[in-house]
This record gives structure tokens, C-alpha cells and sequence, in this order.
């Protein structure tokens, strides 16, 4: 079916079926590769992008439900305050391996700060324990949450 | 003559110390003959999305790495793959260092596949693993770096008609001290190219490093955070299909028939290409090419190993651990060492384990009649290569593989199996295609790190070990990848870190018995051997120190009287965890002191076991003594992460083995540790002069054994197996 969705503040039109998960639609329709595959079961947030500003798995959310809500992927997320201050203290800390799975962690990173912009550890667990990371970059990720929050490294 | 009696009648003979083969000893020699630097280069570029090809003419290319053009841009072709190790930005370090070349105007490069050009020099071969891109590659970049900054220096003192000694570079520019004169290396690129290059070129004093050392910030990294860093995954190309596939279940099964009338009727399928042992749906895009794959009716000829079993696989470990093996080192008088004393028994066992990368399995190909064009990340780029061009049957001339950034290696993408069957699937398939695995088939068809059993006795005297006789039983995985280094029947990754076993024993034994599984494939995980070894090894001296009566720590302090480097990061680790502080109940501090992949690491683990038995970690600190620290910050994230790679690992790792298949599917099952469950970690780099160590795979060996010696603290369970069994320890009071 033909579908138009706002992605990153632009209109996006394609044809899709409307079961087809976000995820392959922004990977193999629309070229926009920086939004990862990694389990397709919802259980490793590689996927994740924010739809109205809140972190969904795209791997197992059907492209005809999301209809007018705003799609942001990690190729925009840089335009928000809040994914702008993630990005660079990612940087400053060298969060980032082999770095497939941050653009996953960038978008639920970002999410939590805009919801809680003074997270404190156990709402650093809660937003970011659905994102999984084999190189285990999580106690660099934590600290940059901190330091994304209070632009002062922890 | 049995093998073993002949070794042992060769150490007779050489009337010293035996050490017949070890990693180390390959390291040394090296397999691969002298480091070729050559002045030609291929055209073509790898990785052809984000980067243009590699063209030299017109620039100064004075070897196979360094390409510096007339406006003093300088390019560096990497001969060692980026997965998150820093590698590229080490290795960069390593160049601009002796280069003098302006470390922020830099651009990277993935090198083609040559192992003339580009070659490990340890293996011969363009990989990128055993933790040795530093090592390997220390002295050939330091004097490529020299050299190339050697002719630009020439060119200029030509130019200025002054002695070369007169002048000095930095930033990318010769300066003629006397005179003030500065020319820029772009200026220089034209006449630095007709320059001989000297010989004997001195390399800097590590004391005037002005980058080796510094914690500078990574080139990787940038593209990471906003989506545009290109795996091989993302590879994009017009007119590509996607497809999946599904490989028979049971290992080494063949398809028996496939009824794909369901599949064809679903929109955006394209084709279903049935293979001998899988079947691929090749679709628009990877929804349509999965539910084609669920909507297949595929009947298995499951063949011979469907009546395999986990309990099958370890019956015939453990029967096979039980006969003697080919001696690796033999020191001393071990029947006399074993007499003496009090004696201990134990044995240790370690499960298959999957790799899971984030980046599943993949690869692009685009086959035509006459050529064969591959997209992947891969850590063996030349063997990707020669194994494409005979499944495409084509001369390996004609496969371009374009390399790429890796989600993940671990020794994975040591293997060029998912490459093989893409260019099988893609000889169905006009155009290019994408074949992207899920998660399930790289869970279910992955290479294992082998099923390992160790069996070790050793007996005590005076609080002292005199007698150590240490069997690995387990798969001989360099045999197999790399035939050449199985010499005289011993896998020196299998032994290695039992070879260099770092304390003082006056009798001990090591020997090994090659046993590979039936119906599992095995390979290299990230620690290889030296994880098997250093956990048997560690949990032992915790037993044995217990037995003689003494602190862990101290106990290993007494046979280090030889080994300063791993003294001091041990006293390092034991002052920085705290080390013999009151911990509450059920909280116990467990050490591990390893000599792998040439580091000197000793790591503390405190967790605490709750009365249900699961496994709360609290704190880990490392001290690492890796020899000239190129690249601090990186050092510190790969212990980091390494330790959290094999603490998910020691938690829940383990692959299991029903009717020939593999039970678990994806991370539901295939747990990993979440930041949740991440304990606090601290890593204290040792300032050193010495040479380089590796650094990639040690935190994956630290983590186990610190751990399960924390819980053996904290509940005096010693447990023998991995992953953790929390029924061992769950409520059982503290003795």
C-alpha cells in the first residue's frame, strides 16, 4: 500500500505492506541504514527509534500503525537538544566499540532525558536494560547519561 | 616411539627447559617470513560506499600505508580491520608517530585483500585477531612511518642543499632548524616519490613520542553516533534484492524437499533457491524474504547427527580427558613432584558458547558470469576472498571484496562460511543480493567455542606447590584455521596460557588432548585458549591456597618471585579492590592473574550470591602492565568491555545440543548481561617501556575466574563448570 510518513521532520512516501515492521521499511525501503537489525524479537533495541518522541523497537512495530505520529531515527536525533548532548557526550567519553548497537542506545538515551533530564541510576537501568550491548560499553554509557544531564563528567 | 616419548627424548637430549611450540614462540618467528613493504598498489578500494578508491598516482605513496597527496592530505590504508577494538586508531598512532604527519588532517582507509601488502606478519595472512594488531604490527608501521618521513626529510634537504640531519619534522612539515625554512609534507609529495628510501632509518625514542601514549580521541567514532557508519550490513547497491535463509537444524543435514506454494504467493517474493543443505527466499526486501522463509513447508533429511545430544558430547570430553595427551611442557620431575606432599584433583569445564555479534551474519554479493563482488565485514579479508572465487568458480582475481566496518567480531568473522553461502545463494540470483541472517540461524549455525575439559592434580608442600600436571582436552581450533602451526601434535592456542603458566612450580607438567566434538563446529572466541586455561588454572590456586591455609592473593605472591611485571599488577589489583577488607555476608572478592596475548593482568571481582543463589556483581578492578600503552583510553574500554563480555558468559552462557540441534534461538534464551546487572569497573594502566602486549581479548579471560573465585569466597562453593549453576549456590550457608 502506499504509505507517507514523517520521518525526521520530512514527508516520506513508498509503498510497503502494512505488517511490514518500521524497521525493514527504513533499512531496505528507504535506504536509511543507521537504524539496525539485531534480533527482531524486540529484545535487543538495536531498532529503537522514537515515535512521538518515545522509544519503540522498530523491528516489531507494523509501518501501517504508526500512521501521523512523527518517526525520528538516529540520522535526525542529532536535531533535538536532548539527542545533540547524548551524541557528544558519547564522543567525549568513547562510549562507542564496534558501535552497532549505540544507534539504539542513542535513541533510548535520548528519550530518557527528555522524559527525566536528571536520571539517576535506577532510571538509567529501567530506560536502557532493553538495549543490549556485546561489547559491554555499559559503564561508559551510564556515565555519559550523567554527563548528557548535567554537562559535567560524573 | 609414542610423540610424546620423542618430545620427551628431544628434552633430554637439549638437557634444559621444555617448550616445544608456543604462541609466543610463533609471535617470534612468525609464520609468514619478513614484512613486505612494497611500492605498488592495487587500484581498486575497498568498501566503495563511503570511501573512494585507493589511487596513488600523483601522491607521495612510499608504502603500502601511506599515501600523502600535493595538498599534504595524508590517507592511511589499514591493514587490520575496525570492530570496536580501536585498532584503527591505534594502528594510525603507530604511523602518524613516526611519520610526524598532523594527526587531526587524517583519513582512514580499509586495505584490499593482499597478504603480500597487507599480511599479519604473525600469521602470514590478512587477519585481524589473536589481540596482536598492536603487536604484530608495532616495528613494520614504526619503520613505514620512519622511512616515508625519511624521503620527505631527503626532498627537502635536496631541495635546501643542507645535510638531512639538519632538519626536523613535525605536524606534517619539514623544518631546517638553522635557517627557519618550512616546507609542508604536500609540497614535498612529488619529490620525497623519486627519493631512495634509506636504510636503517632510527625510530624515535619512545621518550619523544608526542601521540603513543595519549588517550586521543578515536576515528571511528564520530559516524558511530548519527547513523552513518557503514557495516557490510548496510551495504546498499541498485536493484539488490534480500534474502534469508534457513540451514538444516540438525548439523551437517541436507534438505530433503521444500513445498514453497505458500511462499510464492507472498508479495515482494522473488525467488526461493533450494541448496543442498539450505534453502534461501530472495525477496524486495528482508519482511517479504522472512515470511517467504516462514511460509516454506522444508522437510529435513536430517542425516547421522540427529541422534547427538548434549550428554552424548560431554560423555565422550570426558572419556577422552581420561587418556594421556601430548606433552606441551614438562618441567622439573613431575612423578617425583606428585609424590611429594598433599595431593588435589579437579576438573574444570567450559560449555559451547555462540558469538551473537550485533551485527548478524551477512554478506552482499554480486555474481555475473565473469566477475564476483562481495560486501562484508570480515576479519579474514584474503580468505573471504580465495574461498568466494572457488565457491563462484571463479580465479580469485575476479572476487572484489569491498571490507567494512564490523558490528562485532570475536573471532566470528574469522570465518568466511556466511560469504561462501552467499555467493551459493547469489548464483540463483540475478543482480546483486543482500543475504542477512537472523538471529536464530547465527545463534543456531554459528562456529562454537569449544566444549573444554582441563583436569589438573598438583600437590602441596609446605604451603608451596611442587607438583602441577595440568591436561587440556578440548577441539584444536588453530589446527584446523591455520594447519601449519599444529606442530608435533599440540595446538599452541589450546595450551597457551597453561605453557606460560606464570608461577614458580619446580614440577610441572602440561599436556594436551586434541578431541573435537561430534556434529559441532568449533572455533576462536574472543580469549580462545588462554580463557580455557586461565580459568582452570585460577580457580585451582584458589582451591589449592585454601587447602594450604592461605589468602588467595598471598599465596600467588609467593611463587611471582621471578615474574616483577605480574607481582606488581597483582599488588596493584589487590591495594585498588581493597583487597582483605571485611565484605558483608554472602559477598566474596575473587582474584585472577593471567599471562595472555603478552599483558600482565590481574583483576579483582567482588560480587555478592543471594539466598536464591543469583549472582548480584558489584565491583571489578583490573591492573594491566601491557607494555607501552599506544592508545591509553582505548586499552581501558577493552578491558571494560571484555570483562563484561565474559561475565555475560560466566552468567549465562551455554550452548546446549538436542537431536542434533542447537536449543537456544535468540537473546531470550541466549542471555546477555544489560547495563542493569553491570557492576562498577575500574581499570589501572601500569606505566611501561616495554614493547606492546595485546590488549582485545583480555578482558574476556580476567572475568570467569575473578568471578567464580568471588563466589567461592562468598560461599565457599567451589564450582567447577561454567556457566553458573545457582542451584550449587543458592542457599547454602556460609561453612
Amino acid at each position: 500500500m502506499a504509505i507517507t510518513l514523517t520521518i525526521n521532520s520530512e514527508p516520506k512516501s513508498f509503498d510497503a505492506p502494512a505488517d511490514m515492521p518500521l524497521l525493514w521499511v527504513l533499512r531496505d525501503v528507504l535506504g536509511m541504514t543507521g537504524t539496525k537489525f539485531g534480533c527482531g524479537i524486540a529484545q535487543c533495541g538495536a531498532c529503537t527509534v522514537h515515535i512521538d518522541g518515545k522509544p519503540v523497537r522498530s523491528c516489531m512495530l507494523p509501518v501501517g500503525a504508526v500512521r501521523d505520529r512523527a518517526v525520528t531515527t538516529i540520522e535526525g536525533i542529532g536535531a533535538s537538544a536532548a539527542g545533540a548532548k547524548v551524541q557528544k557526550a558519547w564522543l567525549d567519553l568513547e562510549v562507542i566499540q564496534c558501535g552497532y548497537c549505540q544507534s539504539g542506545q542513542i535513541m533510548s538515551a535520548a528519550a530518557l532525558l527528555t522524559t527525566t533530564p536528571n536520571p539517576d541510576d535506577s532510571d538509567i537501568d529501567a530506560a536502557m536494560a532493553g538495549n543490549i550491548c556485546r561489547c559491554g560499553t555499559y559503564v561508559r554509557i551510564r556515565a555519559a547519561i550523567k554527563q548528557a544531564a548535567t554537562g559535567r563528567q560524573s | 616411539m609414542t610423540i610424546a616419548e620423542k618430545i620427551s627424548a628431544e628434552k633430554i637430549s637439549a638437557g634444559k627447559t621444555f617448550n616445544p611450540v608456543s604462541r609466543r614462540a610463533l609471535l617470534t618467528g612468525g609464520l609468514a617470513g619478513g614484512f613486505l613493504l612494497a611500492f605498488h598498489l592495487p587500484v581498486r578500494a575497498v568498501n566503495e560506499p563511503v570511501q573512494p578508491p585507493d589511487v596513488t598516482d600523483g601522491k607521495f605513496a612510499p608504502n603500502a600505508f601511506i599515501r600523502i597527496d600535493v595538498t599534504g592530505h595524508v590517507t592511511l590504508v589499514m591493514p587490520q580491520v575496525e570492530m570496536g577494538q580501536g585498532a584503527y586508531t591505534a594502528v594510525a598512532m603507530i604511523l602518524a608517530e613516526e611519520l610526524d604527519a598532523d594527526f587531526s588532517q587524517l583519513t582512514l582507509q580499509h586495505a584490499p585483500p593482499n597478504d603480500k601488502l597487507y599480511g599479519n606478519p604473525t600469521f602470514g595472512l590478512q587477519v585481524t585477531g589473536n589481540s596482536n594488531s598492536i603487536r604484530a604490527f608495532w616495528k613494520p608501521l614504526r619503520n613505514a612511518g620512519a622511512g616515508a618521513r625519511a624521503m620527505l626529510v631527503q626532498a627537502a634537504a635536496q631541495q635546501w642543499q643542507v645535510e638531512p640531519a639538519s632538519c626536523s619534522t613535525a605536524n606534517g612539515e619539514v623544518t631546517h632548524k638553522e635557517s627557519g625554512r618550512k616546507l609542508s609534507y604536500g609540497a614535498l609529495a612529488a619529490a620525497a616519490g623519486s627519493q631512495t628510501p634509506p636504510k636503517d632509518i632510527p625510530l624515535k625514542d619512545p621518550k619523544d613520542f608526542v601521540l603513543i601514549g595519549k588517550p586521543l580521541k578515536r576515528f571511528d567514532t564520530p559516524d558511530k553516533v548519527n547513523g552513518k557508519a557503514v557495516y557490510g550490513i548496510d551495504a546498499m547497491l541498485p536493484g539488490m534484492k534480500f534474502a534469508t535463509l534457513a540451514s538444516c537444524p540438525v548439523f551437517g543435514g541436507k534438505v530433503g524437499k521444500v513445498d514453497d506454494s505458500a511462499a510464492r504467493k507472498i508479495p515482494g517474493v522473488q525467488k526461493i533457491v533450494v541448496l543442498d543443505d539450505l534453502v534461501a527466499v530472495v525477496g524486495d526486501h528482508m519482511w517479504a524474504a522472512k515470511k517467504g522463509l516462514e511460509a516454506l513447508d522444508i522437510t529435513w533429511d536430517e542425516g547421522p547427527n540427529a541422534r547427538i545430544s548434549s550428554k552424548d558430547i560431554w560423555d565422550d570430553l570426558r572419556a577422552k580427558s581420561e587418556k594421556d595427551g601430548v606433552v606441551a611442557r614438562s618441567d622439573g620431575d613431575i612423578a617425583k613432584g606428585l609424590a611429594t606432599g598433599e595431593r588435589m584433583d579437579a576438573a574444570y569445564e567450559l560449555p559451547f558458547l555462540a558469538h551473537a555479534t550485533m551485527e548478524p551474519l551477512n554478506a552482499t554479493v554480486h555474481l555475473t558470469p565473469d566477475s564476483c563482488e562481495i560486501w562484508t565485514g570480515t576479519q579474514i579479508v584474503t580468505r573471504v576472498q580465495s574461498e568466494a572465487a572457488k565457491a563462484a568458480g571463479l580465479p580469485i582475481d575476479k572476487v572484489i571484496v569491498n571490507n567494512h566496518l564490523l558490528g562485532g567480531g570475536f573471532g566470528r568473522k574469522l570465518e568466511p562460511d556466511m560469504v561462501v553461502a552467499a555467493v551459493r545463494i547469489a548464483k540463483q540470483v540475478d543482480g546483486p543480493v543482500k543475504v542477512v541472517w537472523t538471529r536464530e540461524e547465527d545463534i543456531q549455525h554459528d562456529i562454537y567455542r569449544p566444549v573444554y575439559r582441563d583436569t589438573i592434580a598438583a600437590t602441596l608442600s609446605d604451603g608451596k606447590i611442587v607438583g602441577w600436571k595440568y591436561r587440556i582436552t578440548g577441539s584444536g581450533v588453530l589446527a584446523r584455521w591455520l594447519p601449519p602451526a599444529f606442530q608435533k601434535g599440540i595446538d599452541i592456542d589450546a595450551v597457551d596460557s597453561a605453557v606460560d603458566l606464570p608461577y614458580d612450580i619446580p614440577n610441572i607438567h602440561v599436556e594436551y588432548v586434541r578431541a573435537e566434538p561430534p556434529a559441532v563446529p568449533t572455533g576462536f572466541w574472543r580469549g580462545v585458549g588462554p580463557n580455557n586455561n586461565v580459568f582452570a588454572i585460577e580457580c585451582f590456586m584458589d582451591e589449592l591456597a585454601r587447602k594450604a591455609g592461605k589468602d588467595p592473593i598471598e599465596f600467588r605472591r609467593g611463587m611471582l618471585g621471578k615474574q616483577p611485571r605480574f607481582l606488581a599488577a597483582l599488588n596493584l589489583a589487590a591495594e585498588k579492590s581493597n583487597w582483605g577488607q571485611p565484605l558483608p555476608a554472602r559477598v566474596g572478592r575473587g582474584v585472577c592473574l593471567q599471562p595472555s596475548f603478552g599483558s600482565f593482568i590481574a583483576t579483582v571481582v567482588e560480587a555478592e550470591v543471594d539466598e536464591a543463589g543469583e549472582v548480584h556483581l558489584r565491583r571489578v578492578t583490573s591492573a594491566v602492565d601491557t607494555g607501552i600503552a599506544v592508545n591509553p583510553d582505548t586499552i581501558m574500554a577493552q578491558i571494560e568491555g571484555g570483562l563484561i563480555f565474559s561475565l555475560t558468559a560466566a552468567l549465562y552462557g551455554e550452548i546446549t545440543i538436542d537431536k542434533g540441534r542447537v536449543q537456544q534461538s535468540n537473546f531470550h534464551d541466549y542471555r546477555m548481561l544489560r547495563i542493569d546487572q553491570a557492576p562498577k569497573i575500574e581499570i589501572h594502566v601500569i606505566k611501561s617501556g616495554e614493547a606492546p602486549g595485546g590488549i582485545g581479548e583480555t578482558g574476556s579471560t580476567a572475568g570467569p575466574p575473578a568471578l567464580r573465585n568471588a563466589i567461592y569466597a562468598a560461599t565457599d562453593v567451589a564450582l567447577r563448570r561454567l556457566p553458573i549453576d545457582r542451584s550449587l549456590i543458592a542457599a547454602r550457608k556460609k561453612a
